[in-house]
């Protein structure tokens, strides 16, 4: 039988948590058909954010995490006083992004995007829980996929995977970043001719590339 | 360039004389006297590529060069210039970028042959394209590092449950930090504490080390258990706490007396050893 007051219940079980709580885990621990939690999570949500309280609810990893307002960093902040994650180095975050869109993908094919090394880049990641082992490919020298993991998407506050700007997204940022090329782009397209690069570049392809045999695709990226 | 801009430029020396013949043509930003010629040494900044692409990426962009259609000559120069500059500052530069060197370089020449034969120009295609499609797709990457770091930004503004440590791991850690400069405190207050009472000061006072030897010997004889900050604390000056001080150390030294501490940071006291023990001097039986 769920809970007589589901809205206060759902905070409870909420609040107990320093993890992402996924629809399904709280609909079952309540008792609840799924639509009334998901439904009680938006009031609370909106609740915290009408009465601008020190905390919030966020969507994070595939689950509801009870978070303290970013308003209110500074002072959580002090009293952590350095216990946060060191933040990740250039090197980590281009890697990061290469294996968040390319996955299931190999070290080679990283460091092939990438021009250097990545070997050690790829081992902070690892050890972060940020990227994982995701089994081996079938080309010659079976070498290891590695992909994203649920922490990945907790230490960017993401959703999921379909949060990241698409491939279209990207290039349209980049486009904008430089102007000149923006112009390019423009010409090109009323030209419509061949374009060196364009449409046909499949750098962000997004789906796994098909190869791995122990992959455990994740969410398709994407839609 | 304002040294405040978001790429930082490169800072070199005044006027390094790398790049043999080239110096002329360095990048203009990737070289910049700071202040002017003093002895101590100059400090220097090099902007930190993530590699070769990364470099070239720079390039294009500080030039305003359309990445579609790059004059070869001139960003092969650029980066040469650039890997000299390295070098000048004996910056170990990573194979990588040599193999970058070599393959600008090749499609250089290439570019400088004259077109192949009608027919065969579609399978040759233009040099450049595959350096042009990595440098794309890398600069996509390089723009999706970027609205990771955004969302990381953001996220970290968020804090979830759990992340103050617990009583238990905050308990041992007070003592840690403890430093030298501590220590000279803890001494300097103990200093400090020495009585003034210098109404009398005599001169040319000795304190006997003999004396002290057998006063100290007796004391803890007498007492059974002496804190060591009483026995300074007897003291009437610095000399004859230094000489106090020394007798201890002579008194554990032959084993007449022992010094223990009960706890971490706690008294230290003096206590007299077994007879037996200082007499024959051997080694605290097991």
């Amino acid at each position: 039988m769920p809970p007589r007051n589901l809205e206060a219940a759902l905070e409870a079980l909420l609040f107990s948590s320093d993890q992402p709580l996924s629809l399904a885990l709280l609909g079952e621990s309540l008792e609840a058909p799924l639509d009334e939690v998901a439904h009680a999570l938006k009031t609370l949500e909106a609740g915290y954010a009408s009465r601008q309280a020190g905390v919030e609810l966020r969507e994070i990893a595939g689950g509801y995490l009870l978070v303290t307002a970013a308003e209110h960093a500074e002072w959580v902040g002090r009293l952590l006083r350095g216990k946060k994650k060191m933040r990740l180095s250039r090197a980590a975050l281009e890697t990061m992004a290469i294996i968040a869109y390319k996955q299931p993908v190999t070290k080679s094919e990283v460091e092939a995007i990438r021009g250097v090394d990545s070997s050690a880049v790829l081992g902070t990641l690892l050890e972060r829980n940020l990227v994982t082992i995701r089994g081996r490919s079938k080309v010659v020298g079976r070498p290891l996929l590695y992909g994203t993991t649920q922490e990945f998407l907790d230490y960017f506050g993401l959703r999921d995977l379909s949060e990241l700007p698409r491939p279209e997204e990207l290039r349209a940022l980049v486009a904008a970043r430089e102007p000149e090329q923006l112009e390019m782009l423009e010409v090109m397209a009323e030209v419509g001719s061949g374009l060196p690069v364009g449409e046909s570049s499949h750098e962000v392809e997004p789906l796994p590339a098909g190869t791995g045999d122990g992959a455990i695709a994740d969410e398709p990226f994407g839609d | 360039m304002s040294p405040a801009d978001d790429t930082p430029a490169p800072v070199s020396k005044a006027a390094p004389s790398a790049a043999p013949g080239e110096a002329g043509s360095l990048p203009r930003d990737a070289m910049r006297p700071r202040g002017l010629a003093g002895p101590p040494p100059v400090m220097v900044k090099l902007e930190r590529f993530e590699g070769p692409l990364d470099l070239l990426l720079h390039l294009i962009k500080r030039d305003e060069i359309d990445i579609y259609d790059i004059p070869i000559a001139h960003i092969t120069q650029q980066y040469l210039a650039y890997l000299e500059l390295m070098r000048s500052f004996d910056l170990e530069v990573a194979g990588e970028f040599l193999v970058m060197a070599a393959t600008l370089m090749r499609i250089k020449a290439k570019m400088l042959l004259p077109l192949p034969a009608v027919g065969e120009e579609e399978e040759e295609g233009d040099p450049r394209e595959e350096l042009v499609q990595r440098l794309v797709e890398y600069r996509q990457f390089k723009e999706a590092a970027g609205t990771l770091k955004l969302r990381e930004d953001e996220r970290r503004l968020l804090f979830e449950r759990g992340l103050l440590p617990s009583e238990d791991e905050a308990g041992p850690l007070p003592l840690a930090p403890a430093t030298l400069f501590d220590l000279l405190d803890a001494l300097n207050r103990v200093l400090s504490r020495t009585p003034r009472v210098t109404v009398y000061e005599v001169q040319g006072e000795v304190y006997d080390l003999d004396e002290k030897l057998s006063l100290i010997a007796r004391t803890v004889a007498e007492e059974g258990r002496v804190r060591f900050a009483t026995l300074l604390e007897r003291c009437q000056t610095r000399a004859e706490m230094i000489v106090t001080f020394i007798a201890l150390l002579e008194l554990v030294k032959s084993g007449t007396v022992a010094v223990v501490q009960d706890e971490t940071f706690g008294d230290i006291s003096l206590v007299a050893r077994a007879p037996e023990e200082s007499e024959t001097h051997a080694p605290a039986q097991p």
